[in-house]
C-alpha cells in the first residue's frame, strides 16, 4: 500500500521525535538525573519508524535496551517513557524497570530487554498465542547484530521455522557488536544466512537508513505473516550515531567513518525527501520540527515534575 | 469417594482437569506427546488434546522456556515440562531474568503466568548431571513460587492451584514418587500454594522437609516414636512462598527443630529456615537446630557412593537424637 502524505509525515514527526527525546536524555544523564545505563538509538531512527508502521496496534513486538525510539514509535507515550528514565511514579513502570525495560501490554510492546537475545523467543511466544487464538496479528522482535550469536537466538529461529509462527525477526545490523565490529564475531558478512541455514525466508535492506525502505520490506513481511506465510528474517544495514551508551569513547571506530554516517543522518535526509520528492512545502517541514521541539520540551517538563515513587512502594509489583 | 493413585497418575488427573476446564492452558516440552513424557505424566493427553495443546518442542529449553514467557504475557498459561531438573540452567536467562521479573521491571503492568513442570533429586544413579536437587536457586530469586509435593493428594491438589496461578512457578516432582500410591479423593480439590502440612503430629521435636524427603522423615519418626521421642512431622508442600507460621507454631511447641532435604546443605532452604527460626523464635529453642542434606559434592552415580551421599532414615533419625540429648 502506498504511503500516505499523513504517513510520510509521520515517520519524520516520530524520527525527530525519537532523536530529540534521546538528546534530550543524553542532557538528563549527563547532568546526573538519570541513573545507570543508558543506549541512545540515535542514528537507528529509520528503523524504529518503518518497521512500527507497518505494524498494527494490536501486534506484538519485543525489542532491546536501545529500544527507545522503537517503543515510542509502537505508541509508548513519550511523556511516560521520559519519566521512566528519571525514575518517576508516572514513568510507564513507575521507576521500577528504568532505561532498558519499557513494556506497555496495551501497545503490544511486551518488553525492551537488557540480556542480548532474550527477547526473540518472548516475541514467538506471543506469535503462537496470535496463531492458537486463529488471529492475523503477527509479533516482531528487534534485536541487533551481537544478538546472532545468542544460542537462544538460534533456538528460536528453528522454532519459529517449525511452527510457521507470525514472527518477524528484526535484525538492526549497526556493524558493531556493542564494542566489536561484528564482522570479528561472524564467519560470512550476510546474516541473513544464519536464517537461511534454518529454513527462514529473509531479505536484506541495505540501506536501513531509508525509513520507506523499511517500511516496504517490513510490510511484505508483516503480510505474509498475517496470511499465515510464516516467519521472515529481515537484516537492516544501519548505524548509530553515538557510543553504545553514554561513556563510550569509541576506539572501535574512526571519527571519519562516524562522520560519513552523519552525512546520510536520516533525520536530515528525509526531510529534504519530503520537499525534494514528495511535495511537502519547507514551512511544512519546519512547522514538524517545531512541534516537535515545543513536545520534548513539555516531555521534560513532565518528567522533572513528576513525583517519585514512595520508597513503601518498594514491594508492589512482584507478584500479581 | 477416595481411590489409591499415583504420583504420576495424580499429575496426570490434574492436568487432564484444569486442561479441560481451561482451553488457554498448553503443554509444551519434549517427548510429551506420543511418548507421554519420559516418566508417562503425558501419557494419553496428546490423543485427547491435539497436538496444539501438548506441543513437542526440539531440545531447546532456553527456546521453549522463551516461547512460555511470551504465551503467558499474551493470555496463554503455558506448562514448559523441563525433563530433568538439571535442564533448568540451560532456560535459566528465561526463568531467572525473564519470567521472574518482567511483573515488577513493568511496575505491574503485564503478569507471566507460566508454570514449569520438572523432576529432580538422585537415588537411581542417574549422575551429577540428572540428580540434582535445585528449589534453593528458584527460592531465592523473588518472583518465583517454587512447590515440591511429597504425596499423590497433595501432587493433584498443589499442580492444580499452580495452574490457576497467575504468577511463574516452578513445580518441582521427585523421580522416585511417581510409582508411589496414596489415597486421592474423586471429588475435585485443591491445595492452596504456600500452606505447609503437619505430616505426624508430635511434641518433643519439630521435624521440616518437603517433597520425597517427607518420606524418610515419616519412617524416622515412627522409629523415634518407639524410642520414646515424639516427632512432628512438617511438609512444607512450598519452598516459595514458605509457610513460616507453621514452623514457627510447631518450634514453639518443641523447642527443638530438625531441618532436612535433598538439595546440598550448603546454604540450602535449611539453612535460611535456621536463620529465620533463630531471629523469630530464639527464645523457644532448647537446642541447636540441626540440618541434614546431601553431601556438598556432585551427586555420585554408584549406588555405594549415592547411598552416602544423599539423606536417608538413618541421617535423620541420627538429627533427631542429637537434638534431644
Amino acid at each position: 500500500m502506498p504511503l500516505t502524505r499523513p504517513d510520510l509525515l509521520w515517520m519524520y514527526c516520530t524520527m525527530l521525535l525519537i532523536r530529540r527525546f534521546e538528546e534530550r536524555a543524553t542532557q538528563f544523564f549527563l547532568n546526573g538525573q538519570i541513573r545507570g545505563s543508558f543506549h541512545p538509538c540515535i542514528g537507528q531512527e529509520a528503523t524504529a519508524v518503518g518497521a512500527c508502521l507497518a505494524l498494527r496496534r494490536d501486534d506484538t513486538m519485543t525489542c532491546t535496551y536501545r529500544g527507545h525510539g522503537q517503543s515510542i514509535a509502537k505508541g509508548l507515550d513519550p511523556q511516560e517513557a521520559m519519566a521512566e528514565l528519571l525514575g518517576r511514579r508516572t514513568g510507564c513502570s513507575k521507576g521500577k524497570g528504568g532505561s532498558m525495560h519499557y513494556t506497555d501490554p496495551a501497545i503490544g510492546l511486551l518488553g525492551e530487554n537488557a540480556i542480548v537475545g532474550a527477547g526473540v523467543p518472548i516475541a514467538c511466544g506471543a506469535a503462537l498465542t496470535a496463531q492458537l487464538d486463529k488471529t492475523d496479528r503477527v509479533s516482531l522482535t528487534f534485536f541487533g547484530d551481537g544478538a546472532v550469536n545468542q544460542g537462544v537466538f538460534l533456538e528460536t529461529l528453528n522454532l519459529a521455522v517449525i511452527w510457521k509462527l507470525p514472527v518477524i525477526f528484526f535484525c538492526e545490523n549497526n556493524l558493531y557488536s556493542e564494542m566489536t565490529p561484528i564482522r570479528a564475531m561472524v564467519g560470512p558478512e550476510r546474516l541473513t544466512r544464519r536464517a537461511e541455514a534454518f529454513g527462514m525466508r529473509s531479505v536484506l535492506i541495505p540501506d536501513a537508513y531509508d525509513p520507506i525502505a523499511v517500511y516496504e520490506t517490513t510490510l511484505a513481511a508483516v503480510e505474509r505473516a498475517r496470511g499465515g506465510g510464516g516467519p521472515t528474517f529481515i537484516e537492516a544495514l544501519t548505524y548509530r550515531l553515538v557510543g553504545h551508551m553514554i561513556g563510550d569513547n569509541e576506539p572501535y571506530r574512526t571519527k571519519e567513518e562516524v562522520a560519513e554516517w552523519r552525512k546520510r543522518d536520516s533525520t536530515v535526509v528525509f526531510s529534504q525527501r519530503l520537499v525534494a520528492e514528495f511535495g511537502f512545502s519547507p514551512a511544512e517541514v519546519a512547522a514538524v520540527e517545531a512541534e516537535v521541539a515545543a513536545e520534548i520540551a513539555e516531555i521534560a517538563r513532565f518528567a522533572e515534575q513528576s513525583p517519585w515513587p514512595e520508597p513503601s512502594e518498594v514491594g508492589a509489583d512482584v507478584f500479581a | 469417594m477416595t481411590r489409591e493413585l499415583t504420583y504420576a497418575q495424580a499429575l496426570r488427573e490434574a492436568l487432564t482437569e484444569e486442561m479441560t476446564r481451561d482451553p488457554n492452558i498448553l503443554l509444551l516440552g519434549e517427548d510429551i506427546g506420543v511418548y507421554g513424557g519420559v516418566f508417562k505424566v503425558t501419557e494419553g493427553l496428546l490423543a485427547k488434546f491435539g497436538p496444539e495443546r501438548v506441543r513437542e518442542t526440539p531440545i531447546s529449553e532456553a527456546g521453549f522456556v522463551g516461547l512460555g514467557v511470551g504465551l503467558a504475557l499474551t493470555g496463554k498459561r503455558p506448562v514448559c515440562e523441563l525433563m530433568f531438573m538439571d535442564f533448568a540452567f540451560v532456560a535459566s536467562d528465561q526463568i531467572f531474568n525473564q519470567a521472574a521479573k518482567m511483573r515488577y521491571m513493568s511496575g505491574g503492568r503485564v503478569k507471566v503466568p507460566l508454570l514449569i513442570r520438572t523432576q529432580q533429586g538422585g537415588g537411581r544413579g542417574n549422575g551429577a548431571q540428572h540428580s540434582q536437587s535445585l528449589e534453593t536457586f528458584f527460592t531465592h530469586i523473588p518472583g518465583l513460587k517454587v512447590v515440591l509435593p511429597a504425596t499423590p493428594y497433595d501432587a493433584k491438589g498443589l499442580l492444580k492451584s499452580a495452574l490457576r496461578e497467575e504468577n511463574p512457578v516452578i513445580f518441582i516432582e521427585h523421580k522416585l514418587l511417581y510409582a508411589t500410591k496414596g489415597p486421592v479423593p474423586e471429588e475435585a480439590y485443591l491445595i492452596p500454594l504456600g500452606k505447609a502440612e503437619v505430616k505426624r503430629g508430635g511434641q518433643a521435636v519439630t521435624h521440616v522437609s518437603y517433597s520425597r524427603t517427607v518420606m524418610p522423615a515419616l519412617e524416622a519418626a515412627e522409629e523415634a516414636a518407639g524410642l520414646g521421642i515424639s516427632v512432628e512431622v512438617i511438609d512444607l508442600r512450598c519452598t516459595a512462598p514458605l509457610d513460616l507460621d507453621a514452623i514457627l507454631a510447631s518450634v514453639r511447641k518443641t523447642g527443638r527443630l530438625v531441618i532436612a532435604h535433598e538439595a546440598h546443605r550448603q546454604l540450602g532452604v535449611g539453612a535460611e529456615i535456621a536463620a529465620l527460626v533463630q531471629e523469630h523464635a530464639f527464645d523457644y529453642l532448647d537446642a541447636p537446630i540441626v540440618r541434614v542434606g546431601a553431601l556438598d559434592i556432585p551427586i555420585p552415580a554408584s549406588k555405594p557412593l549415592e547411598d552416602v551421599a544423599l539423606p536417608g532414615k538413618a541421617q535423620i533419625l541420627a538429627a533427631v537424637k542429637q537434638v534431644v540429648a
